[in-house]
Order: structure tokens, then C-alpha cells, then sequence
């Protein structure tokens, strides 16, 4: 039997405002425990939740970049349960009347196609604490450093095909949310964090399987492993004459797994209701007309723009516009040097290849954008071989020099031109291989170009790889065949 | 000196008849000496309140002034106070020191008042008579043996019985006009935002309001000018001016329009009770006002609304208590689930946990529709009718509760017959307009009170009439025997 994957993602991305969505209390990650936890986030008897507006500005700012309409009237709703880390007994969260409305997102995917995922809905809520389970012999610890951070629920609707798919979604996603500067994306420390809805069906059913939901996976790696882990066993299971039931799996991503944490029937009844403590937010038309004024050009805005302005392909101007940190560098390379293709073969190639094996992000790049389009002017004035190149931008990574043409100058890497020199250079390595000027002069046309290459090899090893290539090809042709 | 009331103190204290720490002294000696009968005082601040009294004596003889300054209150024990216990009347917060004050204890400290202790109150403020306290019941000083009303009994009684000149309460469904009513105080509820209510432990937050209790409406403004304004801690209070409501006071009754609601005067209403309340109605016309019917047709569906609403927030808001961060926790719990309903089941008693369980069951699933979001649109026609009625009259007029206080005990068994005593009384917190009880007579003894209601903010319209009421009629100053 055929199986269709479908997939729907739950992304939880916490927002990058200085102070909590309902009190005051910094967010910042890594603080001693409980030192960024007030009355409020504390719940104590008697507090009262005060809305930060920089929260729902940034989910407007999101809800905007997706498309999405806007929730003008918003109601905040009580999730109630208990948990040792939820002080109130209740999360605070949007049920009813989310800020973001139905939206999309194009994702590309590996063959380059374009695919519109859509987006249900994008609602504000306040993050839990943490329980800390170590150290305490028996006992739990409780953090609320992180009681109240704001949240951003971001729903998609079940058009997700594959593992490959949603995390292509996922990854579109975290590059907006940094495009946008509404959150860091840190997902390692939990501020992008991700629930799978995974179901599978025969293909050519319209109707959905039952699904399961995967909580909180952390990163795009595991994104990929837990579905294809929780589709392979849930067809193993279909296929064993099983059903699969609703309900909650974790992934264990030492042993590769899903297991389930709680079913349908375990499910808290949540008892949403309207917060009375906190009123309706009403969001303006002048509100809006501010948001939409600061919105960075967004990703698939620049990629296009890659494309038309500079002449880059669909492929590059996608993996440039990745991430904004990525985009700003290239754009600040090509202004330097003028010529985008040779900037984006660079960035993509050379750069990112250091990046990789340094471990480095683009914006702690040892290479500045202004070192590196300055070395290619270099090799578009014929200073530098594009070979050399790779040796002055080792040597720029290494800090050797403030610049190419410091490199370059110190350790005379400047290319020779002087066609006297390069003349005079090539007879002493013809002289030298005699033999083979003899063969190569008795051989056919087709020989001939198998053996050309050798003679350059010898000439460009002679030079020290200084010498113009273009040169030493037309020279050594007019030598050997003149 | 413990009869004085608040505004006669401010003259004795400004003409320095008398200190603040004397006064103090005085109240302090008679609270230990007669509120045992009463129960009225949860936590009793001998040094905090000697030591604020002669801070406030010091500043007056700085040069300051105000007429709250040196004034001894009592707040209800569900106003935090920073370093005090404070337990709404709950084991479950038997042993919870706030780490802070509330706006309303802190408005009313920056405007010099020494705070003499916390009073009691029914648990979680949930009840009409003050018996579910976990300090036990609150007696009522004009007859022992019966209740003081609640939840702010605890409040009433201690001003009833002149152990306070006044007292802070909070009314989520009457509970400071029906103790009012049933001591002989005058207690405004205002307009639910004019009073913050950061600090104040909620039962149900969308009708909780704090107001006074006092002996006469002039101490009730005195008061609720010092504790009302915008609070941008509080999301709900209005960013509003407060008016002067000591200078409303004195505005003549001519051309005041009252409207009697007919629904009020119905069934289940004591006859003499009626007959009071007919009495200050001609009392306040022959100052000048007219007088015509009105209707609040919706009045029938207040009470079950009411218990819907109040509990599903209530059922919410407690969930913090579960015995993790502060409060009661049971002993050696065997796992988080244990704790958590041991904790819950020993901390709180029988009327929380009927209240919560039937919001709990309000808000479940399947039944939100037919419960909550149906009694939410019984409280819109409520207001409706409010909205319409003050269209033709200025005040509303009527009876605070249908019967006198009743006998301790008497309705344990039937909680709903207690809840019927709330009839008059719920439809204000429902609409969020303010409402007053002042005294208006006495039945077999037993004070009854007439209850004034006023559109969005008129707290100063309510204030005026009382106080013209209190300037030709005496009811206002008799004393229960023995105190």
C-alpha cells in the first residue's frame, strides 16, 4: 500500500521584548533561578496581569508578514490546569480571537518548486517556568525565570507532506521571526520550539488518519527524525492490523523514538474562559498603518529581488536570503566589489565552507563583507588569480592582514602580466620537458588537448601559481604550436 | 471616644483634643475586651497600629494635614498588607505574610489612616453571613446569636459594635451593603474600576469591588475619596478623575428623581421591611424628590447568573492555591497529585469547594455554552435594564436584602436559602453599577437598610442622598446594646 504523510506544526516562538507579556520582569535566558520572577510571575494572592504592547506589536508585525488578517478585537482566555511550573493554575493564552488570523507561508523546496503552506491562526500567551528535576534528591525544583515570557503559537494548517517538507516550514519560519526581529530563534535554549501533528493515510484517501502530536522538538535534525520515526510506526503499526490512537508521544532523540506520554482520554479539559482581568485590546487602524510602515523587506521579497536585480539563480538567491544576517553580508560584499555572481559564489562557496568548519555564525564571520569584496575586486582587475585568491582568503581568516591588498603586497602574491616574463618562463619550462615538447608536437588533436593541461601544470608551478592563466594558455599554445 | 465618628475624629485630632496614639490606645484596649463575643478580628496590630498612630501624630505636628490622617481603620482580611498575615479567612492562607501592600491599603496608609488589624470575613469572601470562616463565625453585635451578614461581617461588626470608627470591605455580590444592612452601617460598593483592585485576593474578578463600611455617609466618602482612582496595575480600574465627594454631600434632594423597581417589593420580601423602606421614601420626598415605578424585569435571572459567573471565575482564581509556593500544604505527600488534593481538600472549606466545583463544572467542556456564555448574556440584559430605567430616574430605591439578620446556623444546611438573601443586592455587581446601604430602621430590633442605586460613577449622587437622609433621620446613630 501507498501512505501519504500529513503533517500540521504547532511553533512556539518566544517573543524578543525586553520585559514579560504581563509584568514587568526582564527575560533574559540564563539568570539564577527564580531572580526574574515577580509578584505577578510568582502568582501571588491578589497580583493582576498589565498586557505589554510590544508583544501584541510583534505579533501584528508577524501577523502582517504572513498575509494573515488581524484580530481587531482581542480576548485573552484562561487555559486552566495544574502544574507545578504554571503559578496561576491557569495559562494565560488567546482562544477565541487570535491576534493573527489565517495566513501563508512558500516554503522552497530541494527541487527548487515553490509550495504555500497555510497558516490557521497565530495567538499570544504566556510561556510556563521550568521544573528541574536533578539535584534535588527526590524533589523538584521550580524556575519561573521564564513564568510570563510572551509567546507566539503559530498553527499550520495539516498541508505539510513530509518530513523534508515541514522542516523546510520550520526553517522558513525561524529566518522570518529573525527577519522580523520578533524573536531570536535560539532553539537550542527553547525560544523556538516545535509541536508535530503527524497522521498518515493511503494515498489517494481524502480523508485525514488519526494523528498523533509530538511535543516539543528542538531542533530542525530531530524536526526531521521524529516524524519519519513516527510515520514509519504508525504504518507499521496500520499495517500489523493496528489503529493508531489519538494522543501524545514524546521524542527521545537518544534512542531515536516516540513514546506516548498521555492520551485523548488522559487530556485535561482546559475550561477556557475569558480572562476578566484583563480587557479586550482593540487593535486601530493607525496601530496597524505603524506596523505595516516598519516592516523589513521580508524574505521572499529579497529573493526575488536577488534574482531580478542581480541575475542570481532561483537556488542562490534562495540560500542567500536565508537568513537576514546571510543577505545583509552578501549585499554588502557585492556593493563592495560590484559584481553579485562572483559575491554569491564566494559567500556560498568559500565563506560558508568556513564558516561550517569553525562552527561560526555569518555575523562572527573571522571575514568581514568589506575584506572580502575588496579581495575580489582584486581578481576582477587581474591582481589575483582566482587561485591566489583562496590563499589570501585563508590568510584574511587567519587575521594575517586588514586587507587583500595588504596579503597581498606582503607576501608578493601579485599576479605576473608582463607577457616578456611570462614568455621567458615558459621557454625555460619547455626546455626543461623536452621530451614532451617532442610528443606533443608528433601527437593528434585529440592527444594534444590531454597533454596542453600538463605543460600548464608545469608553467603555473613555475610561477607559483602568479602568473595570468589566460595568459600562460595563449602563450604556451602560440610556443608549442606557433 | 470610640463612638467619634470619622469626620468628628478629624475635627478632635486637628483641634488636638486627642492624639492619634491615645485614640488608638483606646480602640486597641476595647478590641481585647470585647471582640471576643465577636470575633471580629482575624490578626489584631497592637504595635504596627501604636507605632503608625504616633508617626501620623509626629507628622501633624509637622504641619500636615488631612482628614484621614491619624484616622484608625480595619481592612477585610483579603487586602494584602505587606508583612501581615493575611488569610481570607482560609486555612489554606493560614499562614501567608503578603510580601507587599495592596493599592487600596497602600492609598489609604499615604493618607495617614493607622491600621488597627485584619478583619474576618467568609472564607474567600464567599458567603452572606460570615459562618464559613476558618476562625469561625463572626457575630452580628445587635444580637449574638444571630449573623452580621457577610462577606464582609467581619468589618461590620467591629464598626457596628464601635471597635472602629470604619472599615475596608469588598462586594462581589453585596458583600458590604447586606452587612450594612444587617449592622446598621452605611457601605458603598462603587462602580466596578473606580477602586483598584491590585492586592485585593479575588473571589470572582469581573464583580469584585472594594469599598467602605462607616457609620454614616460622610465617613464613606471620607474613605472612598482616598481609595479610589486609576491603578495601572490594575487593567480593569477606569483612568478617570475621582470627584469630590465630601463636596457632594451637601447638594439639596429638590427635583431628585428616585425610581422604585416593582420587581423588588415582591414575593419573599418581609412586609416590614417594605414598610421601612416606604418610610424613607417620604422621608426624601418631603426634601424634594419625586418618586415613580420602574422595572428591572431581568431581575429573576440575577441569581442563578450570578452563581454561574461567580463561581467559574472563583474556580479559576484559586487554582494558585494548591499548596506549592505558599500557603497550606498537606503533610508528607506521597506524589504531585497527592499534594495537590490534599493540599486543596484540608485548605479549603465546604463552601469554596462547592463553589468551585460548580464553576469547575460551568467552564467544562460541553457545558460552557448552556452555563457561562449564557448567564454572560443574562448579565447584558441586567445592565440593559439598568441603562434603561436610569433613562427616566436618578437613584434607584429599594430594600438591601428581603429579611434582618437571621440566627447563626440557621441556614447551614441550605445553602441556596442563602443565596436568596442576595437577591436585591447581585443584579449591582452584574451591571458594575454603584450601589449604597444605609440604615434605614429596625425590625423585632434587628437593623434593616435601604439601598440606593446610581448609573456608572455616580458614587457622589449616592453619597449626597444618604447623607441628606442621615442629616433628618437618626437611625444611623443608635448603638447596639452593650457596645
Amino acid at each position: 500500500m501507498q501512505w501519504e504523510t500529513v503533517i500540521g506544526l504547532e511553533i512556539h516562538a518566544q517573543l524578543a521584548t525586553r520585559s514579560k507579556i504581563f509584568s514587568a520582569s526582564a527575560t533574559t535566558f540564563g539568570a539564577e533561578p527564580n531572580t526574574q520572577a515577580s509578584l505577578v510571575d510568582l502568582g501571588m494572592p491578589g497580583v493582576l496581569p498589565v498586557l505589554n504592547e510590544e508583544a501584541v506589536r510583534m505579533a501584528v508585525t508577524f501577523g502582517l508578514a504572513i498575509e494573515a488578517e488581524i484580530g481587531r478585537r482581542n480576548v485573552f482566555a484562561r487555559k486552566n490546569y495544574f502544574y507545578p511550573d504554571l503559578p496561576k493554575g491557569y495559562q494565560t493564552s488567546q482562544m477565541d480571537h487570535p491576534v493573527v488570523g489565517k495566513g501563508f507561508l512558500d516554503i522552497t523546496l530541494d527541487d527548487g518548486t515553490v509550495k504555500r503552506i497555510g497558516i490557521t491562526r497565530a495567538h499570544l500567551e504566556e510561556d510556563a517556568g521550568k521544573s528541574l528535576h536533578e539535584d534535588f534528591q527526590g524533589m523538584s525544583g521550580i524556575d519561573l525565570n521564564r513564568a510570563g515570557t510572551p509567546l507566539l503559537e503559530i498553527v499550520s494548517e495539516p498541508d505539510i507532506r513530509s518530513a523534508k517538507e515541514a522542516v523546510a516550514y520550520v526553517k522558513a519560519i525561524h529566518a522570518l521571526v529573525r527577519y522580523l526581529g520578533i524573536c531570536d530563534g535560539n532553539m537550542a535554549e527553547g525560544s523556538l520550539r516545535c509541536d508535530c501533528n503527524v497522521s498518515v493515510r493511503p494515498k489517494g484517501q481524502e480523508a485525514f488518519g488519526t494523528r498523533a502530536e509530538i511535543k516539543n522538538v528542538n531542533s530542525f535534525r530531530f524536526i526531521e527524525k521524529a516524524i519519519n520515526h513516527e510515520v514509519q510506526r504508525q504504518i507499521e503499526l496500520i499495517e500489523d492490523g493496528g489503529k493508531v490512537v489519538q494522543e501524545t508521544r514524546l521524542y527521545d532523540p537518544n534512542k531515536d523514538e516516540t513514546r506516548s506520554m498521555r492520551s485523548k482520554e488522559e487530556a485535561n479539559d482546559y475550561r477556557y474562559f475569558p480572562c476578566p482581568d484583563l480587557l479586550p485590546v482593540v487593535i486601530e487602524d493607525a496601530f496597524l498603518d505603524t506596523v505595516r510602515a516598519s516592516l523589513p523587506e521580508l524574505p521572499t521579497e529579497k529573493r526575488e529581488r536577488f534574482q531580478s536585480q542581480f541575475g542570481l539563480s532561483a537556488y542562490d538567491a534562495s540560500v542567500l536570503s536565508a537568513s537576514r544576517e546571510m543577505a545583509d553580508y552578501f549585499e554588502q560584499v557585492q556593493q563592495a566589489c560590484g559584481d553579485a555572481k562572483l559575491a554569491a559564489n564566494w559567500v556560498m562557496v568559500e565563506l560558508s565552507s568556513l564558516l561550517n568548519r569553525e562552527g561560526l555564525e555569518i555575523e562572527q564571520s573571522p571575514v568581514s563583507a568589506g575584506q572580502l569584496g575588496g579581495m575580489i575586486l582584486r581578481i576582477k582587475d587581474d591582481t589575483i588569480s582566482g587561485k591566489i585568491a583562496k590563499m589570501v582568503f585563508e590568510a584574511l581568516a587567519a587575521g594575517e592582514g586588514a586587507s587583500a591588498d595588504e596579503i597581498i603586497e606582503k607576501k608578493g602574491l601579485k599576479q605576473v602580466t608582463d607577457a616578456g616574463a611570462i614568455e621567458a618562463m615558459l621557454d625555460e619550462v619547455l626546455a626543461a620537458n623536452a621530451e614532451q615538447v617532442d610528443q606533443y608536437r608528433a601527437a593528434d588533436e585529440a592527444k594534444r588537448g590531454k597533454m596542453f593541461g600538463f605543460f600548464v601544470g608545469q608553467a603555473m608551478k613555475a610561477s607559483k601559481g602568479k602568473a595570468n592563466p589566460g595568459q600562460v594558455n595563449q602563450l604556451l599554445k602560440k610556443k608549442l604550436e606557433g | 471616644m470610640h463612638r467619634l465618628t470619622l469626620a468628628e475624629i478629624a475635627r478632635g485630632l486637628a483641634a488636638k483634643t486627642f492624639s492619634s496614639e491615645e485614640l488608638t490606645g483606646a480602640l486597641l484596649a476595647r478590641i481585647r475586651q470585647l471582640d471576643p463575643q465577636l470575633n471580629s478580628f482575624i490578626t489584631v496590630t497592637d504595635e504596627q497600629a501604636l507605632a503608625a498612630a504616633r508617626d501620623a501624630d509626629a507628622r501633624r505636628a509637622a504641619g500636615e494635614t488631612g482628614a484621614l490622617l491619624g484616622a484608625p481603620i480595619g481592612h477585610k482580611d483579603l487586602f494584602c498588607t505587606d508583612g501581615v498575615l493575611t488569610t481570607c479567612a482560609s486555612k489554606i492562607l493560614h499562614n501567608f505574610k503578603a510580601p507587599y501592600d495592596a493599592t487600596v491599603v497602600a492609598k489609604l496608609k499615604a493618607a495617614g489612616t493607622v491600621t488597627l488589624g485584619k478583619l474576618n470575613m467568609d472564607e474567600f469572601a464567599m458567603g452572606s453571613a460570615n459562618e464559613s470562616s476558618h476562625y469561625g463565625a463572626v457575630k452580628n453585635p445587635w444580637d449574638l446569636e444571630r449573623v452580621p451578614g457577610g462577606s464582609s461581617g467581619g468589618s461590620a461588626a467591629a464598626v457596628a459594635a464601635r471597635l472602629l470608627p470604619a472599615a475596608t470591605g469588598t462586594d462581589t455580590g453585596g458583600s458590604i451593603r447586606q452587612p450594612a444592612a444587617l449592622t446598621n452601617l452605611t457601605g458603598i460598593k462603587p462602580t466596578y474600576g473606580r477602586v483598584s483592585r491590585w492586592g485585593m485576593i479575588a473571589y470572582a474578578s469581573s464583580l469584585d469591588q472594594g469599598g467602605p463600611l462607616a457609620r454614616t455617609a460622610e465617613d464613606c466618602a471620607l474613605l472612598l475619596g482616598a481609595m479610589a482612582g486609576f491603578d495601572p496595575k490594575d487593567s480593569t480600574s477606569v483612568d478617570q478623575p475621582v470627584d469630590d465627594y465630601l463636596a457632594a454631600l451637601d447638594k439639596p434632594l429638590a427635583g431628585l428623581r428616585i425610581g422604585l423597581p416593582k420587581e423588588y417589593f415582591g414575593a419573599g420580601l418581609d412586609a416590614r421591611i417594605a414598610d421601612a423602606v416606604m418610610a424613607v421614601v417620604d422621608a426624601l420626598k418631603a426634601l424634594g424628590a419625586t418618586v415613580r415605578d420602574v422595572s428591572l424585569p431581568n431581575l429573576q435571572h440575577a441569581i442563578p447568573a450570578y452563581y454561574v459567573i461567580a463561581p467559574a471565575e472563583a474556580s479559576s482564581n484559586l487554582s494558585r492555591f494548591d499548596g506549592v509556593r505558599f500557603g497550606y500544604r498537606c503533610e508528607d505527600p506521597k506524589d504531585l497529585t497527592d499534594l495537590y488534593k490534599r493540599s486543596r481538600a484540608e485548605g479549603f472549606g465546604e463552601e469554596v469547594k462547592r463553589r468551585i466545583m460548580v464553576g469547575t463544572y460551568a467552564l467544562s467542556a460541553g457545558y460552557y455554552d448552556a452555563y457561562y456564555l449564557k448567564a454572560q448574556k443574562i448579565r447584558r440584559l441586567i445592565k440593559n435594564d439598568f441603562v434603561a430605567a436610569f433613562d427616566a430616574v436618578d437613584v434607584i430605591l429599594g430594600p438591601t436584602t428581603p429579611n434582618p439578620a437571621w440566627k447563626l446556623g440557621e441556614k447551614g444546611g441550605d445553602p441556596v436559602s442563602a443565596y436568596l438573601e442576595d437577591i436585591y443586592t447581585i443584579t449591582a455587581n452584574l451591571a458594575g453599577i454603584p450601589g449604597l446601604s444605609m440604615p434605614a430602621g429596625f425590625v423585632d430590633g434587628l437593623p434593616v437598610g435601604v439601598q440606593l442605586l446610581a448609573p456608572y460613577f455616580q458614587e457622589g449622587r449616592l453619597l449626597n442622598v444618604a447623607h441628606q437622609y442621615q442629616q433628618v433621620s437618626d437611625w444611623h446613630t443608635r448603638t447596639p446594646a452593650g457596645f
